[in-house]
């Protein structure tokens, strides 16, 4: 089980230097960050000055290496458009997109893994047909096209809850927080619900699948000829199976949901990182593309440390190899 | 008996399901019209002088609009059946080709991972796993942004189509790589892969012509879905503004021109293409749905 | 006790209804252990599945009645028909390794089963399974009972799932293929422990399977079943010894005996050619064809001192990985001409050195010899080795050794093309349908594909592909033993007709001894990777040298046909 997990965390160090690496290029060669830190009228010797002290003219390797120290040590540079520093920018803006990313995965999945039972267990029933073709429909509008219809159903024409922004929110130490007022949760739900709905169907088709698959299982078959109780046989004995592979892809997902947020948050306006991103990239700005990178993976990877913990402790097979 | 029972087998589920049947029809329409679009469309929405202010926000037909104008007109006075179908042809267009360039870069690799395994395979399988930990449309926006920082101003505008694919194409080849990796990992073990290799067949014949053909089931799946998730994709960048400008409108930017209109009485130029988008992607993954249940009967 | 009359079980599909079971009746009384014969297709698992109420669907019995006891199981409701599984009837399936929810301790899953059907306290039901497991032969149960499935070996896990089916007390328990995964050892004791049950409790087993020695050694009565229908019910021995249905002789007569070597089985649709006098025409093109190579198609093969180690999984990052040793110090030598028959358990290595000898896996140690000249290891055999074409193999599971995609003719045309034995593509057609003409079937078949054709057909094919390469050496692993034991004796007939009219070198793996002893000149036991014994087959099967070959041939469940063969 050590062994597992170590090599997971050593296949994890390696996304995370990869990603460093990919942000530091993207800093280095996408543009030339002395042309970006002056102005015109800078003379070629201050330049050649401003690159040595960036130790812009050291060996490649030295200046990753001294890159991804920085990185380390929470320094992750300036940004371009507006001078401040990245981490302050980045730091300010995650509570916003982790709330919203949160509670779109807790929908998707409180909704989406009974519907998927459910329609595992019924596949030929007229209420999983519905649910079926339902989700097929909701994989395939864009999800900027579900916050769109949401906005123009509850904030245009029925006028129940606000289209943009955060609301009230609540300052605890450096977090904000919107959960704590019911402004906060009015704004939250518009585009939770619009990021959750993709994921749900994922989770559902995916939960359904292997659920299928375990029901046709000798196992269960065995366990039905035994007289087990349906309950116990589809709950203690089926899903739990089930979720072996579906926490793993649950940790995938986790990527999508951060990913999607960037469209969610442009289309409520929603200030967190996604936001930040966009605006990013439309002025160039690659320190903070570079610095949203490689928070985002730092996420991903530290999500699927959790996955791949909960997969222990759930798998027994993983748990003793080591002495069978 | 036997023989005509299997090969028509898809073909008798198909003819069974009033959705797949649905789907091909509406898929067929679409990417019929989208072919056809400079003879079906009665103004070219890229030419200004085809079009005229003065026609600009006429609601569709049966709406009280103008019958030249089936489905009304945006504000530029642009036809917005023509609008569609052109919109239509530029993101099919995209979603075709990426898929296409996604398929054969990632079947290619992961047919070469899973056959030679060992460091390849680790190679190809840890830059996946990179890839994995930056999602689909962050890969896209991404390439997009280096796009945008690497080529000079003038060539950002014409090379925006060729961006824009590859974008998409990059952040789609994993779902390939991985999917025919894991297949190939079954097949090599089977008898007939065995047979091959013991015959000190060429490996690039063993993958192509007796591995490639056996697998093509899950892959022709996934193709479907990801043609989907391109389309799907290079509308949400468009709609972000960061893939195709206004003057060349595919569905996704249609959509974000519509958005203007959210509030205002004008619901055609912001439903007509939405409403366009969603058609299509659906039909495309209900197929994708049905050949997935003809690939996998234990699901049926 | 168990009463099944005139049961018909249909399935209703595309093309109409397909029944899978007509018109079947048969009794068991409790502690008869009833046995259930037939080949693949015959419905078998079918009737046990009609019997405990878990038909697949679209399934549904059609007519007939089933009583157990007093109770009518056609009548029952979804609810009860589910209370009384387990409680009165049980079921045992074929592969221990999935039959166990890999999540849960067998403590919980023991325990969960007698609650479900019993208000008994959790500690008073563990107690009970610490007793059963012991009864079951698990040694230190009140300890193991607390591990997970995967920490049993595939014999004690075969117990544990006995163990569940017993564990509430059934009256009657189906057994289907309960040995089939096991090897001859752990089969032994697995029957040991129905026979023991079935006496001491009393109860009814109905045992499905389609191997004649499992019911020659433990069953009191056999139905015999074919296509769904019973063709002969009785006392096993007598239906074994005296079969009424020429069905039933036909398939003793297939049976290959343990105790005598046969010179050809008597089957009765044989397609198989006569050899020694082709009728076809191009029967005898493929034949004239196959020795128009320049030298004789035999030659001897020599392992010398062979060993093969895998390096095992790496679980710790301080530990080596232990290495596997598969084959540990391996010689044999096969003469020129003749059959070598590579006997073991599984694990023993036989399919390693298979894939030793056609260059898939690289020794770490010993030397091979072809007719003479030395044989290059895995790395160094290039893809042009002549060895490339001399030896050839025919694989267990003609269901996956075709390529499904390609058609006959392309796949028998391969090695023509591959190794430039004829340029023209016309020819290579001509050669492969006079070769599929020699292996019994019809020159037709070479625009088909492989899905259109039976396993036992395949097999044809796949010998076909084999000897289209004009080889001298045949490495047959397991060749039979996913075929029906009719079929089987027809490739048998097949494989025995090619090797005496063209002196073929073969290699025969097998785990079936009967299989063996009528194949083989010589035999080759391995066991953990080591030889055994090794020397003439006659000398092997009456006379034994090493320990262990007698005990392998003492627990194979023996049958000798009466005056059928």
């Amino acid at each position: 089980m050590a062994y597992f997990i170590l090599k997971r965390l050593i296949q994890s160090v390696f996304v995370m230097l990869a990603v460093a690496f990919l942000a530091f290029s993207l800093f280095r060669f996408v543009g030339d960050p002395v042309s970006q830190m002056t102005g015109v009228e800078t003379s070629e010797q201050d330049r050649e000055r401003l690159r040595d002290e960036l130790g812009l003219n050291d060996a490649f390797i030295v200046q990753f290496a001294r890159f991804t120290g920085d990185m380390l040590k929470g320094d992750f540079g300036y940004s371009y458009r507006t001078r401040q520093p990245v981490a302050e920018m980045i730091a300010t803006r995650i509570p916003a997109t982790l709330e919203l990313g949160t509670v779109a995965l807790l929908i998707s999945l409180i909704v989406g893994i009974p519907a998927g039972v459910y329609t595992a267990l019924r596949p030929r029933g007229f209420v999983s047909q519905t649910i079926l073709m339902t989700t097929l429909v909701g994989v395939s509008i864009p999800t900027f096209v579900i916050g769109i219809m949401l906005i123009f159903l509850f904030g245009v024409q029925l006028g129940w809850l606000p289209t943009f922004g955060r609301g009230g929110t609540v300052q605890i130490g450096g977090w904000t927080s919107s959960l704590f007022t019911s402004d906060g949760w009015r704004a939250l739900i518009l585009p939770a619900l619009t990021l959750g709905v993709y994921q749900l169907t994922l989770t559902m088709r995916l939960v359904r699948a292997e659920m299928m698959e375990v029901m046709r299982s000798d196992y269960i078959r065995f366990a039905t000829a035994r007289g087990i109780p349906f309950r116990s046989l589809y709950f203690r004995h089926a899903l739990a199976n089930t979720m072996v592979p579906v926490i793993t892809i649950i940790g995938l997902q986790f990527g999508g949901v951060i990913a999607f947020s960037i469209v969610t948050e442009s289309v409520f306006q929603w200030p967190g990182m996604g936001l930040l991103f966009l605006e990013s990239i439309r002025f160039v700005d690659i320190p903070v593309m570079g610095v949203y990178l490689v928070v985002i993976a730092f996420f991903f990877v530290l999500v699927n440390m959790a996955v791949d913990l909960l997969y222990v402790a759930i798998d027994p097979r993983l748990r003793v190899r080591e002495d069978a | 008996m036997f023989a005509r029972l299997v090969r028509s087998e898809p073909a008798y589920l198909f003819f069974r399901s009033p959705a797949a049947m649905l789907a091909a029809v509406v898929a067929i329409l679409v990417i019929g019209g989208a072919i056809c679009a400079p003879w079906l469309a009665r103004t070219d929405p890229y030419d200004l002088s085809t079009f005229s202010l003065m026609d600009g926000l006429l609601p569709p037909v049966w709406q009280g609009g103008d019958p030249r104008f089936l489905l009304g007109t945006d504000d530029q006075g642009r036809d917005m059946v023509s609008a569609i179908l052109y919109g239509a042809r530029l993101s099919l267009m995209i979603g075709l080709m990426a898929m296409v360039i996604a398929t054969v870069l990632g079947v290619g690799l992961g047919l070469a991972a899973g056959y030679f395994g060992g460091v390849f395979d680790a190679i190809v399988m840890r830059v996946a796993d990179v890839q994995l930990a930056l999602p689909a449309i962050l890969t896209a926006l991404l390439i997009d942004g280096v796009s945008r920082g690497l080529l000079p101003p003038e060539m950002q505008q014409d090379l925006r189509v060729a961006v824009l694919t590859l974008a998409i194409a990059l952040s789609l080849w994993v779902n390939f790589a991985r999917t025919a990796r894991a297949s190939v990992f079954v097949e090599r073990n089977k008898d007939y892969v065995q047979a091959a290799m013991i015959m000190g067949q060429h490996p690039l014949r063993v993958m192509v012509r007796h591995i490639l053909p056996n697998i093509m089931g899950p892959l022709l799946v996934i193709m479907t879905v990801d043609l989907a998730s391109a389309i799907l994709l290079e509308a949400t960048l468009s709609f972000l503004g960061i893939g195709l400008p206004a003057d060349s409108p595919s569905l996704g930017t249609l959509i974000r021109i519509g958005m203007q209109f959210l509030l205002s009485g004008e619901w055609w130029i912001l439903w007509v293409p939405t409403l366009f988008l969603v058609a299509l992607v659906v039909s495309i993954n209900v197929l994708g749905d049905f050949l997935r249940d003809v690939f996998n009967p234990r699901l049926r | 006790m168990l009463t099944v009359e005139n049961l018909t079980v249909e399935f209703p599909g595309r093309f109409g209804v397909f029944t899978a079971i007509e018109d079947v009746s048969l009794t068991i009384a409790p502690g008869e252990i009833h046995g259930l014969v037939g080949e693949s297709g015959a419905g078998k698992s079918t009737i046990g599945a009609a019997i405990i109420g878990l038909l697949q669907v679209p399934g549904r019995v059609a007519n007939g009645t089933m009583t157990l006891g007093e109770t009518d199981l056609r009548s029952l409701g979804p609810v009860e028909a589910h209370r009384l599984r387990g409680e009165r009837i049980s079921m045992i399936f074929q592969d221990p390794q999935t039959s166990l929810n890999p999540l849960m301790t067998i403590e919980d899953q023991l325990i969960e089963t007698i609650q479900a059907h019993e208000d008994i306290s959790t500690s008073d039901a563990r107690a009970r399974a610490i007793a059963l497991l012991e009864e079951i032969g698990i040694t230190d149960a009140t300890s193991r009972i607390k591990a997970y499935p995967h920490q049993f070996s595939g014999g004690m896990r075969q117990r544990v799932v006995i163990a569940l089916a017993l564990c509430t007390n059934p009256e009657l328990i189906i057994a289907d293929e309960p040995t089939t995964a096991l090897d001859v050892a752990v089969q032994s004791q697995v029957l040991d422990l129905i026979q023991r049950l079935a006496n001491t409790r009393g109860i009814g087993f109905l045992l499905i399977t389609h191997d004649i020695g499992v019911i020659a050694q433990i069953t009191d009565n056999v139905t015999v079943l074919r296509n769904g229908k019973v063709m002969e019910t009785g006392p096993t021995d007598k239906v074994l010894r005296r079969p009424e249905h020429p069905y039933t002789s036909a398939l003793m007569a297939a049976v290959p005996p343990l105790d005598r070597k046969l010179d050809r089985f008597l089957v009765p649709d044989d397609d198989t050619p006569d050899l020694a006098a082709p009728t076809g025409r191009s029967a005898a093109d493929a034949e004239a064809w196959l020795s128009s190579g320049t030298q004789a198609l035999g030659e001897g093969l020599l392992v010398e001192n062979v060993t093969v180690r895998f390096s095992g999984n790496r679980t710790s990052l301080f530990r080596k990985p232990p290495a596997f040793t598969a084959l540990d110090d391996v010689s044999m030598s096969v003469r020129p001409g003749t059959v070598m028959g590579l006997v073991g358990e599984s694990g023993s290595g036989k399919s390693t050195m298979a894939k030793v000898i056609t260059g898939l896996v690289q020794p770490s140690a010993g030397r091979l010899c072809l007719g003479g000249t030395d044989l290059p290891l895995a790395r160094e055999r290039g893809r042009k080795d002549p060895s490339r074409r001399l030896i050839q193999m025919v694989f267990q599971d003609p269901y996956s050794s075709l390529n499904s995609r390609h058609r006959i003719g392309d796949i028998l045309a391969e090695p023509l093309w591959l190794y430039g034995l004829e340029a023209d593509a016309d020819k290579r057609r001509d050669i492969a349908a006079a070769m599929l003409d020699l292996v019994g079937l019809s020159a037709d078949a070479i625009d088909r594909f492989p899905h259109q054709f039976s396993g036992g057909q395949r097999q044809r094919i796949a010998v076909a592909r084999s000897l289209l390469a004009r080889p001298r050496v045949l490495i047959c692993d397991e060749p039979t033993s996913a075929l029906d034991v009719s079929i089987q004796a027809q490739i048998l007939n097949l494989l025995k007709d090619l090797q005496a009219r063209f002196g073929l070198t073969i290699l025969f793996i097998s785990h079936n001894l009967a299989v063996v002893r009528q194949m083989c000149d010589d035999v080759t036991v391995l066991k953990g990777g080591k030889v055994v014994e090794t020397g003439a087959s006659e000398a092997f099967f009456t006379q034994p040298d090493a320990p262990y070959s007698r005990e392998l041939l003492q627990l194979t469940p023996g049958f000798t046909s009466g005056a059928a063969a």
